[in-house]
């Protein structure tokens, strides 16, 4: 809070019962919001036995956690061949040799700039690939291009000292990369690479809509079952804290990363970053 | 070819409708977005707390559920409004997120020295942060806001799924006209192109006039 506190003076006593009365007024106002929606989910009959009762069987546990296994599944592929496209992709843009350099600028672009439920519908309609296959491919060229330039930004961010030095000692431009640069941008880049990944992570519920059997999916299965009363509400309950944890685990530990390489002596001269290119 | 030139309605009405949603959604999550991080660089810990949660719940929420909450959870709740409604609301609030943190990283790139001048002119709190730092932060901010509204924009085929008419839903009508399905996404391609070009060049245009080497 050190560059924010600029926006304001040290509350002196009269300030700080002006403050006392705004943190009241919020306080209030956020109760008052809570009460009321927990008034409305009462009303309208949502922590209904009925509408709770379909999580007591095993048969829709199991549903559920094969959901979430699937989530995971896609999300763990996805991941690992993100990673190997980026890192091709990064290599091209960073090559010597100009087509190599342009072709790869011209996909990395192209993937981008599109809309990544675009191509998946493209891959699962119009290539007719299996669900899991067309959330796969369609994550692996929206994020591997992501982490391509992730990787490309990172590698330029080493100190011009640090090449430099290697050619000196005589290195080849493999070995100034796969010994002195790389190491030194992988330390420098990882939370935001880990950051890339939550994004991916949202996304592999995308799959929903192309009938993946993910874990939103499972949900929707017992949402719109008659004989549960339609459950829309208790499954979003449900649903949304895994969803939220697993992401919220993922950042807070970019976020470790961030704080411990920021102060590991290996990093020195490389901004460590978990901000991203486009991190939506 | 023909399936642009024979189904340009259609095309055009898909447009349309990503045009209103990135507008609708980018007007509500810049208002929503603003504000949120004023309540997190508040003096009042109560509004820097709710600042706080709105973020992170949002950004941690996957778009698609926040969708199936928003789309098919609140009618169950009562609350009965079009579907484009809904889906602005929905863009909007998770949109706000990140709009807010570019926010917040830009107000700290605003020199310290700014905002204690303007405290010992005798600014409050809200004159210092809507007259003096805003708008020296709109400067720095404008690129990163620019990304994430093309980054909205992209996010609004979601709401296709939905039933809202955009773009990415024209592929279902044009797929049973028994049209080319890879001709039909190119369009399509062609169309969310335009859109995020645009305001590509809105926001370069916006950058070249505001902002300022620092």
């Amino acid at each position: 809070m050190t560059a924010s506190s600029a926006l304001y003076d040290i509350p002196g006593p009269r300030a700080l019962a002006r403050h006392r009365l705004y943190a009241w007024i919020t306080s209030a106002v956020l109760a008052l919001l809570v009460a009321f929606v927990v008034y409305k989910l009462v009303d309208t009959g949502q922590f209904s036995a009925v509408k709770w009762r379909p999580f007591t069987y095993e048969g829709i546990q199991r549903l559920l956690l094969k959901g979430l296994a699937n989530t995971l599944r896609a999300f763990g592929w996805a991941a690992l061949a993100s990673l190997v496209f980026g890192v091709v992709f990064a290599a091209g843009r960073l090559s010597d040799h100009r087509v190599l350099r342009w072709a790869s600028t011209l996909v990395v672009e192209f993937f981008r700039a599109m809309p990544l439920l675009v191509m998946i519908f493209f891959i699962f309609i119009a290539l007719k690939l299996d669900p899991l296959l067309a959330l796969i491919i369609g994550l692996t060229l929206y994020n591997g291009s992501v982490l391509a330039e992730v990787f490309r930004a990172g590698v330029n961010a080493v100190p011009r000292g640090q090449r430099e030095a290697a050619y000196a000692l005589g290195m080849r431009k493999t070995q100034v990369m796969t010994y002195v640069l790389v190491p030194q941008a992988a330390r420098a880049m990882l939370p935001a690479i880990i950051s890339q990944l939550v994004v991916a992570l949202k996304d592999t519920s995308l799959g929903y809509l192309i009938t993946y059997q993910e874990f939103l999916y499972s949900g929707k299965l017992i949402a719109t079952n008659l004989d549960y009363d339609l459950p829309f509400i208790p499954v979003v309950m449900v649903i949304a804290p895994v969803y939220i944890g697993m992401c919220m685990l993922l950042s807070w530990s970019a976020n470790r990363i961030a704080r411990h390489e920021r102060r590991s002596p290996r990093t020195k001269g490389t901004e460590v970053t978990t901000q991203l290119p486009d991190e939506i | 070819m023909n399936v642009l030139t024979q189904n340009f309605s259609l095309y055009g009405k898909g447009l349309w409708g990503t045009v209103q949603l990135t507008l609708l959604a980018g007007a509500l999550a810049l208002a929503v977005g603003v504000l949120i991080a004023g309540f997190r660089v508040s003096p009042v810990k109560a509004l820097r707390v709710f600042g706080t949660a709105w973020v992170t719940v949002l950004r941690n929420t996957p778009l698609t559920l926040l969708f199936f909450a928003v789309l098919l959870g609140l009618p169950r709740f009562g609350v009965v409004l079009p579907f484009m409604v809904f889906a602005v609301l929905a863009l909007g609030a998770y949109t706000s997120a990140f709009v807010c943190e570019a926010v917040r990283a830009g107000i700290n790139t605003v020199p310290l020295g700014q905002g204690e001048a303007a405290r010992s002119l005798g600014m409050s709190f809200t004159q210092t942060l809507s007259l003096v730092v805003l708008p020296q932060a709109a400067r720095s901010v404008i690129p990163p806001i620019g990304s994430t509204l093309i980054a909205l924009a992209k996010n609004s085929a979601i709401a296709g799924s939905f039933s809202v008419d955009e773009l990415l839903g024209t592929y279902k009508p044009l797929n049973e006209l028994g049209y080319s399905i890879v001709w039909t996404f190119v369009w399509i391609a062609v169309g969310y192109l335009i859109v995020t070009l645009s305001l590509a060049g809105v926001f370069a245009l916006l950058e070249r006039k505001l902002g300022v080497a620092r």
